[in-house]
């Protein structure tokens, strides 16, 4: 049994069906990588996994646990899946050490110095101890998504959601947060990525799937993928990617 | 002119109807920071409940919506009669016996309440839901993300219109005169049907504006301070 298990899950909003029987198996370690078109579902499927959006229909298993059936505890479920947004999303109002120790606090109970040192820890790998009284806007945009990913690393995630972690960033800054997520995946945590860096997917992921119209079109493993996609639809959409200097 | 002068600006009758009219202003202020301090916790209160999520907690949004249509819509003058007169005509053990400054205290709140309400409400909606989002995939509960995420942000905000309002019930704390509360307006006028000068309340009218200023310049400079720090921002 996989670590992830998406079956046949449907999802609409209004009469805009954004998910349609998607399927998807992802083990411990395994690294997958979403690509696409927006609105072609990605973000909505990275959601679902952490319960911010419901399903329509289907079921997701994480973990052993069926987690779309209503009788799960979400608050224990979203403690061990950590998701990073396009928008960073870090807290305004708390500085840089103040983000990351609040979730292990309040939300595991971990005692403020045990969280704090543990933030410190992460921040230091980072290279951004010096940045932990800081506050976000501060920060360079770059710093800031660093910031967040550590933000979830600090509740000790079993799974990883990374919602087009970059697509927000000066092109400058993207490679210093790609290097985090890359060490992320050698340190082996489980992923899944919904990116448009395709270069980037093609070096980290051990899967790729294309997602066209809510609908995982082609599953492969890069090579395959970026080299000799099978489907019509994943051709055009890989020749649009290269025709931009994107690959 | 120099009638006018004579009524309102009397020198002498300023000298003699200060003593007793700062008394009366000092009942204003405690009015004021009892009032205050009721409002700031109840109005939060019902801005809450007003926000709560769910089918389940409809009865109680209703409850918080009702509460701010009545006290927003009826004059403090007509909550401070209905309490005042009202509560002792009613000859109820507890609630008929309290002092008319307590009943003073309950009609400011009552009314202001509902105006800090809606402020407060303004904040927490003007918090983006990507805030509450983040908090929540973290594995914050909705009280921990109200709490900790939320309204910090969303008070921060509303600083400057709350004290706007509060410069408002300052002022109103002297309509509750009505009810027969020794306070600065009360005192104001006493002095001026003794003496048959109005100088007096040109006494209190000072006070309150003394008072007003001083929070109106503050005000004046968190937002200043905030379209700095907003501006820079956007930069």
């Amino acid at each position: 049994m996989s670590f992830v298990e998406v079956n046949d899950v449907s999802k609409q909003f209004d009469a805009n069906v954004v998910l349609r029987h998607v399927d998807l198996a992802v083990d411990e370690h395994e690294v997958v990588c979403l690509i696409g078109a927006s609105g072609s579902g990605k973000s909505t499927l990275l959601r679902c996994l952490n319960l911010l959006e419901q399903v329509d229909e289907g079921s997701i298993v994480v973990d052993g646990q069926t987690i779309t059936n209503g009788a799960v505890d979400v608050n224990a479920l979203r403690r061990k899946i950590g998701i990073v947004f396009q928008a960073y999303n870090l807290f305004p109002h708390m500085t840089v050490i103040q983000n990351v120790t609040l979730a292990p606090r309040k939300a595991r109970g971990a005692s403020a110095s045990a969280a704090r040192e543990r933030a410190l820890e992460l921040l230091n790998r980072i290279g951004l101890a010096e940045k932990a009284d800081e506050f976000p806007d501060r920060l360079s945009g770059g710093q800031q998504q660093r910031v967040a990913i550590v933000r979830a690393l600090a509740m000790e995630p079993k799974l990883m959601l990374l919602d087009e972690i970059t697509s927000a960033l000066d092109p400058q800054l993207v490679a210093e947060v790609l290097q985090l997520v890359r060490e992320l995946a050698n340190s082996g945590m489980t992923m899944i990525i919904a990116t448009h860096e395709m270069s980037f997917a093609r070096e980290v992921a051990n899967k790729v799937c294309f997602l066209d119209a809510g609908v995982i079109l082609e599953e492969a493993p890069p090579e395959q993928i970026f080299a000799d996609p099978r489907e019509q639809r994943t051709r055009e959409f890989l020749s649009r990617i290269i025709e931009a200097g994107r690959l | 002119m120099h009638e006018v002068l004579r009524a309102f600006f009397s020198p002498r009758d300023f000298r003699v109807a200060l003593p007793d009219v700062w008394a009366g202003f000092q009942l204003n202020l405690k009015l004021m920071v009892v009032s205050e301090a009721l409002v700031l916790v109840l109005a939060l209160t019902i801005a809450i409940v007003r926000g709560l999520p769910g089918r389940g907690a409809k009865p109680l949004r209703a409850l918080a919506i009702v509460y701010t249509d009545i006290f927003r819509g009826t004059p403090l003058i007509l909550v401070a009669f209905l309490v005042g007169f009202g509560f002792p005509g009613l000859r109820m053990e507890f609630i008929s016996t309290r002092s008319n400054f307590t009943y003073g205290v309950i009609a400011l709140t009552a009314v202001y309440t509902a105006y800090v309400t809606e402020v407060y409400r303004a904040g927490i909606e003007s918090v983006h839901p990507s805030q509450r989002m983040a908090a929540r995939s973290l594995g914050l509960s909705y009280w921990q993300s109200m709490r900790y995420v939320v309204i910090p942000q969303a008070v921060r905000r509303v600083i400057p219109p709350l004290l706007n309002d509060f410069v408002g019930l300052q002022k109103d704390t002297a309509l509750v005169t009505v009810i027969g509360v020794a306070e600065a307006a009360q005192q104001a006028q006493d002095y001026s049907q003794t003496y048959f000068n109005f100088t007096s309340y040109v006494v209190a009218a000072v006070f309150f504006i003394l008072l007003t200023i001083p929070l109106a310049r503050f005000t004046d400079h968190l937002i200043a301070l905030r379209e700095r720090r907003e501006r820079a921002q956007a930069t």
